[in-house]
């Protein structure tokens, strides 16, 4: 092979698509590093930490589209201080300066300021697509820069961000000459917009395909916008509140049966489920179904709608469907792959499904292969059956409401169910459990679970060696979280080294202390390890054996991060780092300015300094890893460890 | 929200409760400082400890597990979005709206009593407005001095304690939870009510 020039290398690379498989190309030998590096365009960092954007730059200088990650996933549910991190601006500050030809980025959980969305406005002429997916830090004004500024934007997709709205002006600030939409979402704004605005940008998008409106857009209005849009292939439906006898209603008819061409349904945020049978048009052809935020949608109505769904591949539902619900899908969407199941009233704790549903889906969707499921109870004789009907899932994730509660049958532990989920389902790469668990089930994964990439787990439990088996057996772990379990410093510190081979391990409410994380920070000089204590008075000077509330650790090439809070206020975040010999305020970063006070100025505080070192290769001996100021040898002469997997490999 | 199923199984402790803040407030913040959990940390641990020094699964231990504090709410669970949470919750907050807070409204010298859904106002301008609407009247603009001067018409509420106030004094989320009828007053003695007070 090396004796192709360059040119056609490159060219037979662009076949190569998949960011997993690129970065194996690039780890044959230099020349192959250095072409496929100058060739990359789609880039994914699963955490925005682990890399400094500089360094990014550096490797990939035609760099076109990114992905970033920024808070760990357990903030989703509120255990993560909103101060914490996750700051984009330090990267589209870099990629601005450097000149960087940006036409998509994609950010999850990240913090992102209307300072910011106006950079990117400003900076990238070919800026295309925008997708924001539970990031906040940002109002309709940055929207606004961005519909203004943006000449060939493509794609505006915001799905469940909190984001402060200032009304819907900024729908008129797409300029005349802006016809290029094809995907626009903003179903997760609370306020209203400008229907006039949004129907001329509607009528000016012949490439519209994808539109998902939010509450503040009434039926007679979607009865308009669907008469410009027969091409539309996905649909979120806003307020669906009406008079099935109206006219509007009858012209809606009209307009869904226009639309041939709508296959994934979702919103109907606000809806009377009587009026669902102008749907039914279109149910024969959708394959992806939401009705995750409409309660009102339930019952007789909800269970007729899905029976027209024959060919239904995804489905997002609340609970209220029911048993009896999930069982009309388990006879009517043979195609289905995908299930998601949701609360309805998470705090009263009522779910309406059972394992019955569960095991009735199992055993009538043949493709089921990955499910999300929040449910009342479960019983390991359930899980046995459907490890047996499906060995295919991919993706199980259980969650029982009462998150202790045992099998509601025999009253044992759910140790066998899950046990024969992991033992069958040979392909599973992502699992999350709850229900009473022992450190038996944790023998089970790590005996059986090969292809586990992430695993979370709550109250499951009952010593050290339940994590152990966990980190022993499973090879291919990435991300692990755990909360409320028992495991302590014997679990954490058994294999340090294994740590380096995942993004990121989160531990809260376990055992863990603070001599402990200290210790395997001076350890692993690969790793940030971050201890987040929300107690007031957080003693920098305390005792090693206290227990570290939340700690979140993490493999970097970045170093220590400079945007954290100063420590320690009652939300503080410790570090402990290579260089921490014992308890110094010193060692920990420390950040000017009120962090907490004043978002927008905090990005500007959070550039992540890597300049000094100039570092464009990595290498792996004696099975370690490390990262080299000088050597510019990269790679491997010698047989890759089957662990350790480059920092690149962080991108996976 | 949920707050309001959980005290409903309590002595009514919140109606006597001495707090800081105005009635009609409050309720939002103490759900936060419930799911805060700063004083309420490892609710579930503590037992996990226990049964982990216990070795294994007691089955009588269990049973008493399998049933917590009822509704004591854990920090982060179910694990579902904060996003997805806050669009379920205003839907039992609407829905408990939409049962309205209805009020009889009585008139001197009406024949007969209305009532009125308090809960679809979203202030006094608009309740006094459906009022003046409602019977034919002018009741005029509110000024904390002089109460509705210029108008033959007072409107008062009567509150939890049974005493008769003079709308429009207190803000109001304070008027809605203390209301529990209206009357309208007339004539002198409307006159009586707003002056001097």
């Amino acid at each position: 092979m090396n004796y192709f020039p360059d040119e056609v290398l490159e060219h037979i690379f662009d076949f190569v698509t998949s960011q997993r498989d690129r970065n194996s190309v690039s780890q044959v030998c230099k020349p192959w590093y250095k072409i496929e590096s100058s060739s990359r365009q789609k880039v994914f960092v699963g955490n925005c930490y682990a890399i400094s954007p500089e360094r990014v730059i550096e490797r990939f200088p035609g760099l076109k589209s990114i992905t970033l990650k920024g808070k760990p996933h357990f903030a989703d549910f509120n255990l993560v201080p909103p101060d914490w991190g996750g700051f984009v601006y330090p990267w589209i500050e870099a990629f601005a300066r450097n000149n960087m030809g940006l036409e998509e980025l994609k950010l999850k959980r990240m913090i992102i300021s209307d300072e910011c969305l106006e950079l990117i406005s400003r900076s990238f002429a070919n800026f295309k697509s925008l997708v924001l997916v539970s990031c906040e830090g940002f109002s309709t004004d940055g929207l606004a820069a961005i519909a203004s500024n943006c000449s060939f934007l493509r794609e505006l997709d915001l799905q469940e961000n909190d984001v402060e709205d200032h009304r819907g002006h900024w729908l008129s600030c797409f300029p005349d000459t802006c016809t290029s939409l094809v995907s626009l979402n903003f179903a997760c704004l609370k306020g209203d917009v400008n229907l006039a605005a949004l129907e001329r940008l509607v009528a000016r998008s012949p490439n519209l395909r994808s539109l998902r409106l939010n509450h503040a857009v009434p039926l007679d209005i979607l009865q308009k916008i669907l008469m410009r849009t027969p091409h539309l292939v996905d649909l979120g439906v806003g307020s669906y509140v009406h008079d099935p006898d109206s006219e509007t209603y009858n012209k809606l008819v009209t307009a869904l049966q226009k639309c041939k061409s709508v296959r994934s349904l979702s919103g109907f945020l606000e809806a009377a489920p009587q009026c669902l049978s102008a749907f039914h048009l279109i149910c024969p052809n959708l394959t992806s179904l939401n009705l995750s935020y409409a309660p009102g949608i339930h019952g007789t109505e909800l269970r007729k709608l899905i029976r027209h769904c024959r060919k239904l591949q995804r489905l997002w539902i609340l609970d209220c469907i029911g048993d009896e619900g999930l069982e009309v899908v388990a006879s009517s969407c043979k195609d289905l792959q995908e299930i998601r199941v949701f609360p309805s009233d998470p705090f009263v704790g009522n779910a309406a499904v059972t394992e019955v549903g569960l095991v009735a889906l199992s055993s009538g969707c043949p493709k089921l292969h990955s499910i999300l499921y929040f449910c009342q109870q479960m019983t390991n004789a359930a899980l046995i059956t459907v490890a047996k009907n499906r060995p295919n899932f991919t993706r199980f994730r259980l969650c029982i409401l009462d998150p202790t509660k045992p099998d509601a049958v025999t009253n044992q532990p759910l140790d066998e169910g899950f046990g024969a989920i992991v033992h069958s389902c040979k392909g599973l790469r992502r699992l999350s459990m709850s229900g009473r668990l022992t450190d038996r089930v944790f023998l089970y994964i790590g005996m059986y679970a090969e292809q586990l990439e992430m695993i979370s787990i709550a109250f499951a439990g009952d010593t050290d060696e339940g994590m152990q088996y966990l980190l022993n057996g499973c090879k291919k772990l990435r991300k692990l979280e755990i909360r409320d379990c028992p495991f302590g410093n014997a679990a954490l510190l058994m294999d340090v080294g294994k740590y380096e081979t995942m993004r990121s391990l989160w531990m809260s409410s376990c055992n863990v202390t603070l001599g402990g994380c200290k210790s395997l920070a001076k350890k692993m000089p690969m790793l940030n390890v971050e201890i987040i204590n929300e107690t007031d008075q957080m003693d920098i000077s305390a005792d090693d054996r206290q227990k570290a509330e939340k700690m979140f650790l993490y493999r970097t090439l970045a170093g220590r991060r400079k945007d954290a809070p100063e420590f320690p206020l009652p939300s503080g975040i410790g570090f402990s780092s290579t260089s921490l010999p014992s308890s110094s305020c010193e060692d920990f970063q420390t950040v000017d300015g009120d962090m907490a006070s004043n978002r927008a100025s905090n990005e500007k505080l959070g550039t992540i300094v890597n300049g000094s070192v100039s570092v464009n290769s990595w290498f792996l001996a004696d099975d370690k890893l490390y990262q080299t100021q000088h050597c510019a040898t990269p790679l491997l002469q010698s047989k890759v460890p089957s662990y350790a997997s480059p920092p690149e490999g962080e991108f996976s | 929200m949920g707050g309001g199923a959980e005290y409903e199984n309590d002595l009514n402790f919140k109606a006597t409760e001495l707090r800081l803040g105005l009635p009609g407030t409050g309720c939002i913040n103490e759900e936060k400082a419930v799911s805060g959990a700063k004083n309420n940390k490892r609710p579930l641990l503590e037992t996990r400890e226990e049964r982990g020094s216990k070795g294994k699964s007691d089955p009588q231990h269990d049973e008493q597990e399998t049933d917590p504090a009822p509704k004591a709410r854990i920090v982060g669970w179910p694990p579902i979005r904060s996003y997805r949470k806050n669009s379920l919750q205003p839907k039992k907050a609407e829905a408990e709206a939409a049962a309205g807070m209805y009020v009889k409204v009585s008139m001197d010298g009406a024949p007969y009593l209305r009532k009125i859904d308090l809960k679809v106002y979203k202030g006094y301008p608009e309740l006094l407005k459906a009022l003046e609407n409602m019977f034919k009247l002018t009741i005029g603009e509110y000024s904390e001095r002089e109460g509705y001067k210029g108008s033959e018409y007072a409107p008062t509420y009567e509150d939890k304690d049974g005493d008769w106030m003079l709308v429009g004094d207190v803000p109001w989320d304070m008027f809605l939870t203390s209301c529990k009828k209206l009357r309208i007053m007339k004539g002198s003695e409307a006159r009586g009510l707003g002056c001097g007070v």
